[in-house]
């Protein structure tokens, strides 16, 4: 039973991720009121650039074109790697975190090669500043769940997730609370949402992560959106699992209440981004000194 | 009938700061520090209350002592306010050193706080319950800052500042300390009453009151100008007018010392007295060496004097933590340094007026400009540095012997040798002031006002020096063993 | 230990991290506030078990009003009449000031170990947690420049001190706690004078500026 609960979970994000995309852009177009383009707009761009060819610049060579292939491959290893709320993921053993952090992080450094494969000045800057604020915002990721492993005496994610709120919510609620803090701090940053990045923006002076993938296009760009898109996938999952302090026992309500908690987080990810301005690129690390902090505190708070 | 002597200042300060009692206010200043006095020499006269462990406040020997002290002191400085403020009267003054006009304090505002100061530092001293204590000796705090800042000038803010943030401050980490206190005593005692605390002290939980003890001293030794906690001190002292330096010195000090007094009877009833007398005696060193370094090259008499009381603060922390004749030495001492010291910044006082300048090489002569005001200084310098004839002489010795006879040689070797250097240094600075020729030619009369106080608490400092009246010795014993001899 | 003091001393912990992180003094003035509410809160979740005494909801009550209304409109005065919006030049940045609150956090709770493990008071968190805000008050006093934001800094440290008192359960009479903060309220309120005295005279009020006295 709880096998197939974790199957249909990797099933649901593989098919349903790009609609979160979808789910967020409607919520701040309704916020702008406007009509704002369809649910399944993600789908429908997936699907024409499938169709399209790719137009390759001469100075680019084999890492360029091996960057958007690397990138979906980890990301699916992530994905079988996280487990939603209380379904657990379809592999678990002790340390997994380690090995999500490290397949993100290949995903990542490949995306920077690529980017830096270019040659384009731009996308060189988009990559740095990438690195920077994954620099920070990766010992904040570890950190994080270090925290809530201390507090379960868990070592694999599965574990931790499952046990988290076994005996009540007493016990955890601050350091859970402090995690999540931080947790959401991280999605935002490592997805490029607002207040670090807008994915909408084309000024490729501000941008960092849609400036690095500025010269991929037909199949490539497909890749990497859907692998965006489930990377966005993978962070909703770990966060709603510390924000949603809800067990049932039965693996597939615990699933339903996990999908519901992911679009729900969707959801504020768009009210947060109606509401709040573009920070400052200098004010982006701060940020995540404070989202690395929260993490700290959080371990200490366990290790009391 | 013991609240009288807080009573009545507040009252009088309340009243001053009313607007039409704009004639009255110098009389209603002296007749509250005379009628102070006469409460306090009346409660004095009276037997010692028995130690009631539930009173708010009661008269103990330790706080007798210092009540009335203040009195005493107080008295000296509100009648030399009477002529200091005549010369004051006119809002618009130059400023001495540098010759900016500069506007005073509202009259009405220095004459009340100066009131509310007296009737805040009694209740120090009456306080029988720690937490009470507490809020008085914050509340000298911030009655005391609108005195210093009584020349609204660039300097005195600054001084005024430096004070209230540092002693606020300090004072705050002393309240962690009675909290530590209470902590130690949770199930044990209840109540913050001194009594309380030192009879149930044996069964506290010693983690806490060391710590307790660490946060008390840091905290009122900073408002007692201990080092190295004393940087808010000469700043305060040097820029604030003399009678409320006078004041600040001699008084105010000795009721944060009076704080750390109440810590260390906890102390020792708890069997920890080695801990905090050792951590007193630590503090005392230091200030007296950290005093002697600044004295060396001092060029601001009203500095110079400023760090003498860094160095007498530590001499009574001296006193007060190796405990025994010692602390029976550091009482004597507390009521010579107040009136020798409370004399020399009223003197101070009459120098700055008269010559216009704080600077030590730039006053000569002082003997034939203001020739009583020059005697006194001598005086007061032999006074201060524990010359023969004089009170001090007597009770540094006995500190020192005390020092010696528990077998701490160490500590009395340090302790001579800081008093000989502050001794060297302030030999080469004061009296040099008082010789030589005159600068300019300096035409002031010497008012009765500006001389009696200092002259009168010089008679008694001399007095003491030459006799000690056994009453006064029973006393200092009483106090000194309440502090508990370890 | 309830969850909900659990709480509040997390929320106690981010306000000192939000002190320590920003540079907007109203931001700061306003956190103050928080923490007097939050002050407040605790004495009621940690009486919530025996039955509330009068004492400690007048004590809770006019600490709120006190440290949580009149104080900070008492500081956003001040700030107005100095004109000054932010602290422009920390001796120590932002982001540094956060993560060695965070190093201060964690040493606290290697400080206060020895400390509660012989604490008879039930609540194991509130004595970190109340020195962390002692030391964030005192970071802030010797790292930032202006005086009202020094000012800030000492009520932070008050607060500390005062959540140290409630978590050791003192039994402070009722006369006392009100000593203790009319004292504040008026320490609050000299300190503001003299703000505005210094302000008048200096056209600024860097207290690292204030630097004529020395020897």
């Amino acid at each position: 039973m709880i096998i197939l609960a974790s199957i249909i979970h990797v099933v649901l994000a593989l098919s349903l991720s790009p609609l979160l995309i979808g789910v967020i852009n409607r919520v701040k177009a309704k916020f702008a009121g406007r009509r704002g383009r369809p649910l399944l707009q993600l789908y429908y761009d997936l699907w024409k650039l499938l169709h399209k060819g790719a137009v390759y610049s001469t100075t680019t060579t084999w890492v360029f074109r091996t960057g958007p292939l690397v990138g979906i491959s980890a990301v699916l290893v992530a994905i079988s790697l996280v487990p939603l709320g209380r379904v657990p993921a379809l592999a678990a053993f002790d340390g997994d975190i380690i090995l999500l952090a490290y397949v993100l992080g290949l995903m990542r450094f490949m995306t920077v090669l690529a980017a830096l494969d270019t040659g384009s000045a731009f996308e060189g800057m988009g990559a740095g500043r990438e690195v920077q604020f994954s620099l920070l915002a990766e010992p904040a990721l570890l950190l994080g769940v270090g925290a809530l492993s201390i507090s379960t005496g868990d070592w694999s994610l599965s574990g931790i997730y499952g046990s988290l709120f076994a005996d009540g919510l007493a016990a955890v609620a601050p350091t859970a609370v402090m995690v999540a803090a931080s947790l959401l701090i991280i999605l935002l940053a490592e997805n490029s949402r607002i207040p670090v990045d807008d994915p909408n923006t084309h000024l490729e002076l501000t941008m960092i992560h849609e400036v690095m993938v500025l010269d991929h296009g037909g199949v490539d760009l497909a890749f990497i959106q859907y692998a965006a898109a489930l990377k966005l996938w993978v962070f909703c999952a770990l966060f709603v699992g510390v924000a949603l302090p809800l067990q049932m026992h039965w693996p597939l309500v615990d699933l339903a209440f996990g999908m519901a908690g992911v679009f729900i987080v969707a959801m504020v990810i768009g009210v947060i981004e109606s509401t709040m301005a573009r920070l400052r690129l200098l004010r982006v690390p701060q940020m995540l000194v404070v989202s690395a902090v929260l993490a700290m505190i959080a371990v200490l708070w366990a290790l009391r | 009938m013991l609240l009288a002597v807080v009573l009545i200042p507040a009252v009088a300060g309340l009243a001053v700061m009313a607007p039409f009692v704009k004639r009255l206010r110098l009389a209603v200043l002296l007749l509250a520090a005379v009628g102070h006095a006469s409460a306090v020499a009346w409660i004095c006269s009276r037997p010692l209350a028995d130690n009631n462990a539930d009173a708010w406040i009661a008269l103990d020997a330790p706080g007798r002592l210092f009540l009335a002290i203040t009195s005493i002191l107080f008295l000296a400085a509100a009648t030399y306010a009477i002529g200091y403020l005549r010369n004051e009267e006119n809002r618009t003054t130059k400023d001495a050193e540098e010759g900016f006009l500069f506007r005073n304090e509202p009259m009405n505002i220095f004459i009340g706080c100066l009131l509310l100061f007296l009737a805040t530092m009694s209740l120090v001293c009456i306080s029988q319950h720690l937490g009470l204590l507490w809020v008085a000796v914050e509340a000298t705090t911030l009655v005391s800052a609108p005195l210093i800042s009584f020349h609204r000038h660039h300097r005195s803010l600054e001084a005024t500042w430096k004070y209230l943030l540092i002693c606020s401050v300090g004072i705050a980490l002393a309240l962690l300390g009675i909290f530590f206190i209470a902590a130690a005593g949770q199930g044990v005692v209840h109540g913050m009453n001194i009594h309380a605390l030192t009879k149930a002290a044996g069964k506290m939980d010693p983690v806490w009151l060391k710590a307790a003890f660490i946060l008390l001293i840091v905290g009122y030794g900073t408002k007692m100008g201990l080092a190295p906690m004393h940087n808010w001190l000469p700043d305060a002292h040097s820029e604030s007018p003399s009678l409320v330096s006078a004041l600040l010195s001699g008084a105010l000090l000795n009721c944060a010392f009076l704080g750390l007094l109440r810590g260390q009877m906890v102390m020792s009833a708890a069997g920890l007295g080695e801990f905090s007398g050792g951590l007193l005696v630590l503090l005392g060193l230091l200030s007296m060496i950290v005093a002697a370094v600044f004295m060396i090259r001092q060029s601001d008499y009203k500095r110079l004097l400023a760090y003498s009381s860094v160095e007498h603060m530590g001499i009574l922390a001296i006193g007060a933590g190796l405990g025994g004749l010692a602390a029976t030495g550091a009482m004597l001492h507390a009521v010579n340094h107040s009136f020798t010291k409370g004399m020399l910044f009223l003197v101070a006082g009459n120098l700055l007026a008269a010559h216009r300048t704080k600077n030590i090489h730039e006053v000569r002569g002082v003997l034939t400009t203001l020739p009583i005001t020059g005697c006194l200084w001598v005086g007061g310098f032999l006074a201060i540095t524990g010359a023969p004839p004089f009170g001090m002489f007597i009770s540094e010795l006995t500190i020192l012997k005390g020092a010696l006879q528990g077998g701490h040689i160490v500590v009395g070797v340090v302790y001579l040798a800081a008093l000989a250097v502050i001794f060297i240094s302030m030999a080469r600075l004061m009296p040099p002031m008082a010789f030589g020729i005159p600068a300019a030619q300096i035409k002031t009369k010497e008012p009765l006002w500006a001389v009696a106080p200092p002259l009168a608490l010089g008679l008694v400092v001399l007095t003491m020096g030459l006799y000690v009246p056994e009453s006064l010795w029973n006393a200092l014993r009483a106090a000194a063993g309440a502090i508990g001899a370890n | 230990m309830s969850i909900l003091t659990d709480l509040l001393m997390m929320l106690l912990v981010l306000t000192n991290l939000r002190m320590l992180a920003s540079s907007r003094v109203a931001v700061c003035i306003q956190n103050v506030a928080i923490q007097a509410v939050v002050l407040g809160a605790i004495t009621f979740s940690l009486s919530a078990h025996a039955a509330i005494a009068a004492g400690v909801i007048v004590v809770a009550i006019s600490t709120v009003a006190v440290k949580g209304l009149v104080l900070p409109w008492l500081l956003r005065r001040a700030m107005k009449g100095a004109g000054i919006g932010r602290e422009i030049e920390p001796f120590v940045g932002y982001a540094s000031s956060v993560l060695i609150g965070a190093v201060l956090l964690g040493l606290c709770f290697v400080i206060a170990r020895p400390l509660r493990d012989t604490s008879h008071a039930g609540a194991s968190m509130l004595i970190p947690v109340a020195m962390f805000t002692i030391l964030t008050g005192l970071f802030i006093i010797i790292s930032r420049r202006k005086a009202l934001t020094q000012v800030l800094g000492y009520l932070t440290m008050e607060n500390g001190v005062c959540v140290f008192g409630v978590s050791l359960a003192v039994e402070e009479p009722l006369l006392v706690e009100m000593g203790i903060l009319l004292d504040v309220l008026v320490g609050v309120f000299v300190m503001g004078i003299v703000i505005h005295q210094i302000n008048r005279e200096f056209d600024h009020i860097d207290t690292d500026r204030l630097s004529v006295l020395k020897d």
